[in-house]
């Protein structure tokens, strides 16, 4: 079992599992976050019930927080066997006749999504952790009034014209890293046959699709607030 | 036409190598590479000087001994060829061309553009075979009833000849798609089904033993595998490694 786990196989599998996972996690993330451009009540009740849903806090989250660190491990182990196995670098090399620059740059667009996700984190999840177990306050409102604070939250969070050009280069990062990751991560697990092609497209649409909804929040909330 | 070479000259496993200026002239456009690199040669020993060591044999591309890194890309600029394959009307009058060996990690240089390929060798013998008893009564293979599609794509993974272009071209020095063209030729045939469990565990044991990298699906190595595998073969050996694994 051990030779399994160590094995360049079974980490490429292990790789595309947690990037299938976090690929469908961004689909329910997007689905919440595009409410709050046309109903600001219902991104306040999906936020409220995802910040304190006792199955989405305490089993969903930890599997998610797991999931993302996994992937970032996994990915840097991954590139530091591949930098022992490549140690001599040739004087002239044309990656670009045979590959895409988003599939031979995958660990620097990681980085930067990685980068974003401690932002992300610094911005949104340590307050949220702060005002709900730190001081104790799950009811959702903002502080002397009967109105729900996530809406409020979020429209200032994207005043700062600085966090709104992190947040839109962020996302094009993330969408080149899912323009190769996608389909990578079905021919890692062995996925490779007469519907590559449709997986291919849905890829790609994918990786175009879901950064484009998250800049179209932040750019909304920063042109509306 | 004339041609400035830049060209990894190493003495040996233990020398750090350079790259080294040569001038070549009068070069016909209907010279195959290695017959450039033949008369670059000549002219260094009429010279008195040591010529450039390079690998080939057959010269019509089914040995896979040509090796070489040329202008950035295993086996040079052209696709679905090995470097005696290679023409010189591929490039111009006034070129430079640079000249390097496959680079990884487990493809050690042993003398300017020769480099050691024999982990394949040893990847091959873990596991790349089949048992048969050749005591006089064996079945005829022909006598087994194969699907048209089966053997079509056994063939398509037979036809690597093992040169090393896909490792050389990887950014991760991977050999996955080797191995998995060496895997899937057995695995789609029923002669191949009796060690199918301990090959694949064996071979990938040896792959990731020898040093190479991860395959991290940039699909280069398909692009400049001189006989056209598919990374289909590389999604094959991942199937078949997982069931070996749980089986």
């Amino acid at each position: 079992m051990s030779g399994f786990i160590s094995s360049s196989i079974a980490r490429k599998v292990a790789m595309a599992l947690s990037a299938l996972f976090l690929i469908f996690f961004l689909i329910i993330h997007l689905a919440v976050n595009i409410t709050s451009i046309f109903s600001e009540t219902l991104f306040n009740d999906l936020s409220h019930f995802m910040g304190t849903n006792p199955l989405v806090q305490f089993a969903l989250q930890p599997v998610l927080i797991f999931g993302v660190v996994f992937h970032f491990v996994m990915g840097f182990i991954l590139e530091l066997k591949n930098k022992k196995a490549t140690v001599v670098k040739y004087a002239k090399d044309n990656g670009a006749a045979n590959s895409t620059w988003t599939s031979r740059n995958m660990i620097y667009s990681g980085l930067v999504i990685l980068a974003f996700i401690v932002l992300h984190f610094v911005d949104f999840w340590i307050p949220e952790l702060n005002v709900k177990y730190v001081h104790g306050d799950m009811s959702g409102m903002l502080e002397g009034t009967q109105n729900f604070r996530y809406f409020e939250e979020l429209q200032h969070k994207f005043v700062n014209p600085a966090r709104v050009a992190a947040y839109v280069v962020s996302f094009v990062l993330l969408g080149l890293h899912l323009a190769h990751g996608f389909q990578s991560a079905f021919q890692s697990m062995g996925f490779n046959n007469k519907y590559t092609k449709t997986v291919k497209t849905l890829g790609k649409a994918y990786s175009i699709a879901i950064p484009a909804g998250f800049i179209i929040v932040a750019v909304f909330h920063f042109l509306n607030h | 036409m004339d041609l400035t070479l830049k060209i990894w000259r190493q003495k040996n496993a233990d020398d750090k190598g350079q790259l080294v200026d040569y001038k070549v002239t009068d070069i016909s456009e209907h010279m195959s590479f290695l017959e450039m690199m033949d008369v670059l040669n000549e002219q260094l020993i009429n010279k008195g000087d040591e010529p450039v060591a390079f690998d080939h044999d057959c010269r019509e591309g089914i040995c896979g001994m040509c090796s070489m890194y040329i202008n950035g890309e295993a086996h040079g600029p052209d696709k679905g060829i090995t470097t005696c394959q290679l023409h010189m009307r591929s490039f111009k009058d006034g070129d430079t061309i640079y000249i390097e060996p496959f680079r990884a990690t487990a493809f050690p240089v042993i003398k300017d553009l020769v480099v050691d390929r024999t982990s394949f060798d040893r990847i091959q013998q873990s596991g790349g075979y089949i048992s048969v008893n050749t005591s006089g009564n064996t079945q005829d293979a022909n006598a087994i009833p194969i699907s048209k599609i089966a053997a079509d794509k056994a063939m398509d993974a037979a036809t690597c000849i093992g040169c090393g272009a896909c490792v050389a071209t990887c950014k991760n020095s991977s050999a996955m798609l080797f191995v998995g063209a060496k895997v899937s030729q057995y695995a789609l045939l029923p002669q191949g089904q009796v060690e199918a469990t301990e090959r694949v565990l064996s071979m990938v044991q040896q792959m990731d033993d020898e040093g190479f990298g991860n395959c991290t699906n940039t699909g280069a190595c398909e692009v400049e595998c001189p006989k056209g595998i598919s990374l289909e073969n590389i999604a094959r050996m991942n199937r078949e490694f997982l069931k070996a694994s749980i089986s």
